[in-house]
């Protein structure tokens, strides 16, 4: 599949899109689903309007990062905005927070149970 | 909006609504070794493909801060989605096993269950880079040989465990990337890992 990275066709947009701004709120993991609270309104900018639509339902950070196109950052960047003004809301994963430890057994019966199931 | 990142057409399958719990795996290997094929293979969604940006400020030291000037580099990984349950719901990532994507491993996958590393017995060196940066990360693993239908060689996984100089705690499984219960079970294989080191470490405590 030959695809063009982003930032090598065009690095003003990020710029433009995040303000300026480079900083992402690191809180947000790839698999953390969030979930609109509000739906667009006027005057919005897109981006942040395109999150509030695809996040009707429960999406998780890199779906809506291969959603809208845009590199993990910039859309950790976007829904920091979103979660400040209370359009959306957050469910982080429960799964270790540091890189070393593991989750708890009760939790990988279950997954082994899904994926058994599938 | 013309840098779209994946030309996907977008039909989105939305998750259940009660889903509340995201993990991670991540499958890690050489090119074409066959990654996006095991994602697919078990994924509820036609794989998908995103990026992260690396800058200077972000990552520290690499091989990029020797440029001047502003520097960034893109890494780009696959994804694919499994709903375990109504609640859970497991992302599996193909992610290249290049030097400068190991930068990205903590920004991106703190926090995963484990990983599967994928090997092709034609270039098996590939494999050294990726089952050492893991053993860094201190993050727990398979390894996951994919038989391709000419691996004439045919190893043995015996022969294979000896020639990665992998310790006999780590579990090795053949496989066929493009079957789906093939790839069920090495993910089954992977998390029976890691559940038989959770209940051991929890008998410490």
């Amino acid at each position: 599949m030959m695809r063009k990275p982003v930032d090598t066709g065009d690095p003003d947009r990020l710029y433009t899109v995040t303000g300026g701004r480079s900083r992402a709120d690191e809180s947000f993991d790839l698999v953390t689903l969030i979930v609109s609270e509000s739906g667009p309104v006027p005057g919005m900018q897109s981006e942040h309007a395109r999150i509030l639509e695809l996040c009707r339902h429960p999406t998780a950070v890199v779906e809506i990062a291969a959603e809208i196109g845009l590199p993990i950052t910039v859309v950790r960047i976007l829904l920091g905005d979103l979660l400040d003004t209370g359009r959306i809301t957050a469910r982080h994963p429960r799964a270790a927070r540091s890189v070393a430890s593991l989750p708890d057994s009760a939790l990988l019966q279950e997954v082994l149970h899904g994926l058994r199931n599938l | 909006m013309g840098s779209a990142t994946s030309e996907l057409p977008s039909h989105r399958t939305p998750l259940n609504d009660a889903a509340e719990t995201g993990l991670k795996i991540v499958v890690v290997g050489g090119f074409g070794v066959g990654k996006t094929t095991l994602v697919r293979s078990v994924s509820e969604i036609r794989p998908l493909n995103t990026e992260e940006v690396m800058t200077q400020a972000g990552v520290g030291v690499d091989e990029t801060s020797a440029v001047a000037g502003k520097t960034t580099t893109t890494v780009a990984f696959d994804f694919g989605r499994i709903s375990l349950n109504e609640r859970m719901v497991l992302y599996l990532f193909g992610a290249p096993g290049q030097e400068r994507f190991w930068f990205l491993w903590d920004r991106l996958f703190s926090g995963t269950l484990g990983a599967v590393v994928l090997v092709d017995t034609r270039r098996m060196d590939d494999s050294w880079y990726a089952i050492d940066r893991l053993e860094h990360h201190r993050t727990p693993f398979v390894v996951a040989v994919n038989r391709f239908d000419d691996d004439t060689s045919r190893y043995s996984l015996d022969e294979i465990r000896q020639a990665l100089a992998l310790p006999g705690h780590v579990p090795m499984v053949d496989c066929d990337a493009r079957v789906r219960q093939s790839g069920k079970d090495v993910l089954i294989t992977l998390v029976n890992h890691l559940h038989e080191m959770a209940i051991a470490e929890e008998a410490t405590l």
